[in-house]
């Protein structure tokens, strides 16, 4: 028994692991969700959307490095990020202008405009793979870890390290601080009232004299730093690559549907659901048991529920189970 | 110029750009027939996988991009079937398996017995809860042992399930009924709701399908590959020395080299060319029938439809098994094209949404069209890269040739392919989303 290297063990292995990647998914699935709420789609092309702001902030990083600018300890990619940002931007109210828009004016039903999307998709993904190459593209810089599992270790003379690497930290603070301003833009400025209304009611919006071709660049434009911020934080944190980041899509999705399509909160709520069970489940849980067991009740097995190559299959099963038995998503979304 | 004429004039005009294929090499050509023939057989596999989405989409209205994994269910049927079985596998392991799959889909039913039997509240959760975990601790305690035990024999060239050593015409419908089942499964959760649903679902179930072919080494060897799966029809090496075949060829003015791999490749054509039309036949008489005008009026209004007394959900779930069996079959007809299953090779841009594409451009809700469609974007996917190639060496001719943004260029031109496909697809959804052969 030793319960504290245990909760190091968990903590480390665990906790940070999905806190970080569950941030990421958030992020993620507000975007989907805002699309969702306010055009009425789900988005296919998020993903490369996602792929398109990484890979334009990855250049500038790059671009930035060999100029010899950096932020020092924090990664150069936070400087380039305002670039990506302001690229996807232009490239989101392009593909709106000239594919979405004419069927907004037609009123299609929303599977055309989900086709429509995998089209944007497929354009994005090429884009994307011609530019940078469907490659591993690595761009973080600065100082690794905030705590190095050696460091704690010595720190606290406990056996099991704990590792806090400084792109989890950014992400969990970045998360943070983009989340309270979305609420707050959504709930206090007169743009991010009027699109709540438009989401809720169009009619009643559009009587009331909202401009939907301005709530809609709004969102365009909001979604694009999301989808941007998310990617970027991923690539800090894992690595970058152009399919990844499509098969990103499907935990994404997964996060939006069960907090409830259309609800920012429930998206969040759905990224760390989606996260928390995707990391223990393909966790191999024998070290943590190992020390909360007494001896002879240790496992001899790795404990792992699933192997780590059916993180799909985890994201999926919570998206049936939540289908089956809740299709509006824990949080009251607004699909039936 | 009438309908019929000018559809029939578009089939030519693919049968040309094939057959030009075989014959000059000008442009994008490439002037030879193995070439030519490669294009046609794939081309005609997508056909098929076409003719399958179309049932969907085109009859029904279901939006199913789950195609990648229904067609890697074919392929994984083609080794099941046809393989030459392990020896030992079965007392090594087998049966362990079998029975840990068993115990697995039992829990599995219990489970759902538990909940619609019971009156809900919290002696129904305790309940399915016991029955969920010690259900999946047992079937892993008689799984794991069994599947080590499985790969252990011999795993550089084995250490898999293996097959029945059967015929290999019979892993197509085979394949076929694999997919089915797949789509069964799937299709009694998810449809019935949104649309947009039914796509989400389909596609993690694709990419879960493709996990297990990747992972699950005593199935299908798993990304170590099943190589040299029978054939319907002679080897090339063994026609090479038939005196018979050699005496034909010579007679012809073959080089029996040449010969043999036309031989096998024409008569794959033949093969794949008589399960399509049959499939177009199937389809095309379904469309014409009371179920198939059922079909379309339920896809216009669900809500007359089912105030006709229509079972709408069982209705969808029957199209959809149906489309996706036509998936699974041509997904073991490709994997015994190849000679080989590679789970590491299929990608959902390359086998769900391209065969999309083929349907909307052939033009959704017509046969034909998805036909037509099928082999033509085949043949632009295919030569996208000559096209883009040429496209890039014309644009980066005033370019040094030592810069670094002409080389670059030039090695991306194998991404245009993507870009264009995209294109297309954006380009006929609004400028003619009824495809090149519309719906009657």
């Amino acid at each position: 028994m030793d319960l504290l290297n245990a909760i190091v063990a968990l903590t480390n292995y665990v906790m940070i692991p999905a806190i970080a990647y569950g941030s990421q998914l958030a992020l993620g699935a507000l975007g989907v969700t805002l699309i969702y709420g306010v055009l009425r789609f789900s988005n296919f092309a998020h993903g490369d959307s996602m792929a398109f702001g990484t890979m334009v902030t990855i250049l500038v990083t790059w671009w930035m490095q060999s100029m010899g600018i950096n932020l020092g300890p924090l990664p150069t990619a936070l400087l380039a990020l305002p670039f990506g940002i302001l690229a996807t931007m232009g490239l989101l109210l392009f593909t709106d202008r000239v594919v979405y828009k004419f069927y907004r004016e037609q009123k299609a039903k929303p599977v055309i405009f989900v086709m429509v999307s995998l089209g944007v998709m497929f354009m994005m993904n090429g884009l994307v793979r011609f530019i940078i190459g469907p490659g591993d593209q690595r761009f973080s810089d600065g100082e690794r870890f905030i705590i190095s599992a050696r460091d704690f270790k010595a720190m606290t003379g406990l056996r099991e390290g704990l590792a806090f690497k400084t792109s989890q930290s950014i992400t969990v603070i970045t998360a943070v601080v983009v989340v309270i301003a979305l609420f707050w833009f959504l709930n206090r400025t007169r743009t991010g009232k009027s699109m709540r209304a438009y989401s809720d009611n169009e009619d009643l919006a559009l009587l009331s004299g909202i401009n939907p071709e301005r709530v809609v660049m709004y969102t365009w434009m909001i979604v694009a730093g999301l989808a941007t911020i998310a990617g970027v934080l991923y690539g800090l944190d894992k690595s970058f690559k152009p399919f990844t980041y499509f098969q990103l899509l499907l935990p994404i999705f997964a996060s939006a549907i069960v907090g409830g399509l259309g609800n920012p909160l429930g998206a969040i709520a759905g990224g760390f659901i989606i996260a928390f069970s995707e990391v223990s489940i393909t966790y191999a849980w024998k070290k943590v048991l190992g020390y909360m067991m007494p001896e002879n009740l240790q496992p001899d097995s790795l404990v792992q529920l699933l192997s780590t190559d059916y993180k799909f299959a985890v994201s999926f099963g919570i998206l049936l189970i939540v289908l089956l038995f809740k299709p509006t998503g824990l949080f009251k979304g607004q699909s039936v | 110029m009438n309908a019929t004429v000018k559809h029939s004039l578009m089939f030519a005009f693919v049968g040309l750009l094939i057959i030009l294929d075989g014959t000059t090499s000008y442009g994008i050509f490439s002037g030879t027939w193995n070439s030519a023939l490669g294009i046609l057989n794939m081309g005609l596999v997508s056909a098929i996988m076409a003719l399958g989405v179309n049932l969907q989409w085109g009859f029904a209205g279901l939006f199913n991009i789950g195609i990648m994994g229904f067609t890697a269910l074919g392929g994984l049927a083609v080794v099941l079937v046809t393989s030459a079985p392990t020896p030992g596998a079965w007392s090594e392991g087998g049966i362990g398996i079998i029975m840990a799959l068993v115990l697995g889909a039992m829990t599995v039913v219990a489970a759902v017995m538990i909940t619609k039997k019971m009156p809900p509240g919290k002696q129904r959760m305790l309940i399915l809860g016991a029955v969920l975990i010690g259900g999946f601790f047992a079937y892993r305690a008689i799984f794991d042992p069994a599947v080590s035990g499985l790969e252990a024999i011999n795993p550089a060239l084995l250490g898999s399930l293996g097959g029945l050593g059967l015929p290999v015409l019979l892993a197509w419908p085979a394949g076929g009924l694999l997919a089915a089942g797949a789509a069964w499964l799937i299709g009694k959760t998810a449809l019935g709701l949104r649309s947009d649903y039914l796509a989400i679902a389909t596609l993690g179930i694709a990419e879960i399908i493709i996990a297990v072919m990747k992972n699950e080494d005593w199935l299908s060897r798993g990304v170590k590959n099943v190589v040299g799966l029978p054939r319907p029809m002679r080897k090339e090496i063994v026609l090479q020395e038939d005196p018979g075949f050699l005496e034909t060829a010579a007679s012809l003015g073959l080089d029996p080299v040449l010969a043999s791999t036309l031989y096998v490749k024409i008569t794959y054509s033949l093969l794949f060319t008589a399960v399509l039309l049959a499939l177009l036949w199937m389809s095309q008489m379904g469309l014409k029938s009371p179920w198939g005008r059922m079909m379309r009026a339920i896809r216009d209004n669900e809500v007359a439809a089912e105030a006709m007394g229509k079972d709408v959900t069982r209705r969808h779930l029957q199209i959809f098994v149906l489309g996706s069996a036509i998936c699974g079959i041509a997904g073991a007809m490709m994997t015994t094209l190849d000679g080989q299953l590679t789970p590491g090779t299929y990608n959902p841009l390359r086998f769900t949404f391209l065969i999309w594409v083929m349907v909307v451009v052939g033009g959704s809700g017509n046969n034909f069209g998805a036909v037509l469609g099928g082999i033509l974007i085949w043949f632009f996917w295919i030569k996208v890269e000559p096209m883009g190639a040429g496209l890039m060496n014309f644009v980066t001719s005033g370019l040094a040739d030592d810069s670094a943004l002409k080389s670059h260029l030039l090695d991306s031109t194998a991404h245009m392919r993507l870009f264009t496909m995209g294109l297309i697809l954006l380009l006929v959804l609004r400028f003619s989303p009824r495809g090149l052969i519309p719906e009657k």
